[in-house]
């Protein structure tokens, strides 16, 4: 079994950074994923995992990953919003993990909407 | 349909999320000797007065506006009852819900578990405010994961700290296997 003295070597490392990064999210991105049935069934979970697995090896610390439920388009599931503040919402339907390695490095690094994935991008 | 009962496991906790839960118990008992894979959620949210409770395995019955349908419970329902198990939900307004999946371990139609431990990290690293409690046993043997043990040694530092839910995702695979010894359920 994994031993909880792992967690508490943790704990002594991580105590003195936690507090640093205490700043008003005004200016956060919001990355929010649909987690309801529809968007779990079709594979939201693995994309979820990754952005925030994403965010986290790169170090995003102005980017906040977070989930919601049924956005009301469930055929276009797994879908992906992203809130900046100060622009217009952005919509990426039907995800993967592939694409969400792309939305990590090319939106929320670099500021470039893929408009390839987005919703606007499909005839309706 | 899920393609896995683990997906299932986390659309149904999502419920006791949205209820406002402060504890959520999650149990999933793989007992090859009676043929049984038993899945128990429970949590001490809001719950459901006897009629909602009676009408949450209704596909067309839902408390939420967005949409008319609601399938999360009817979906785990079916996937049970399809393998000549069992699905029952005891729900109680002010105390929680508690919803128990049998299914038959051996049966052709049962989907496979998945990925169990995917779905319990996803529910601890994005809920960090709700305290969960998940027990694996496989044939008697059994760990047990509870954040509250988990938060009493970090004081303070967040279950979604990079290195901690690292520590989580191994913490839930290492015991899993050595539970299990990797089979695939």
């Amino acid at each position: 079994m994994k031993s909880l003295a792992e967690l508490k070597a943790i704990r002594d490392r991580m105590q003195g950074e936690v507090n640093m990064r205490e700043d008003d999210s005004s200016n956060h991105i919001r990355v929010v994923v649909g987690m309801a049935t529809c968007g779990i069934a079709s594979g939201a979970r693995p994309v979820l995992n990754k952005l925030a697995e994403d965010v986290q090896a790169k170090h995003l610390d102005n980017v906040i990953v977070t989930q919601t439920g049924c956005i009301g388009l469930c055929q276009y599931e797994p879908i992906v919003e992203v809130y900046e503040p100060g622009k217009e919402k952005v919509t990426y339907i039907k995800m993967t993990p592939e694409k969400a390695d792309e939305v990590v490095e090319q939106h929320l690094i670099r500021g470039q909407v893929l408009g390839k994935y987005t919703l606007s991008a499909t005839n309706l | 349909m899920m393609p896995e009962i683990a997906l299932n496991v986390l659309d149904i906790a999502q419920n006791s999320v949205r209820a406002e839960a402060s504890l959520i118990q999650i149990s999933v008992d793989v007992d090859k000797a009676a043929d049984k894979l038993t899945i128990i959620i429970e949590d001490n949210g809001c719950g459901m007065t006897a009629e909602q409770t009676d009408r949450v395995t209704d596909p067309f019955f839902t408390t939420r506006t967005t949409r008319k349908i609601g399938l999360g419970v009817p979906f785990f329902k079916m996937a049970a009852e399809s393998t000549g198990g069992s699905f029952s939900i005891q729900s109680e307004p002010g105390v929680g819900t508690k919803v128990t999946a049998v299914f038959g371990l051996s049966h052709i139609d049962r989907m496979p578990l998945g990925d169990m431990n995917g779905t319990i990290y996803t529910l601890i690293t994005f809920n960090t405010q709700i305290d969960f409690l998940y027990t694996y046993t496989f044939d008697q043997r059994s760990f047990t994961l509870d954040t509250r043990e988990f938060k009493n040694i970090l004081e303070g530092v967040p279950l979604n700290n990079p290195e901690v839910s690292e520590y989580i995702r191994q913490f839930l695979n290492e015991n899993s296997h050595e539970v299990d010894g990797g089979a695939v359920v």
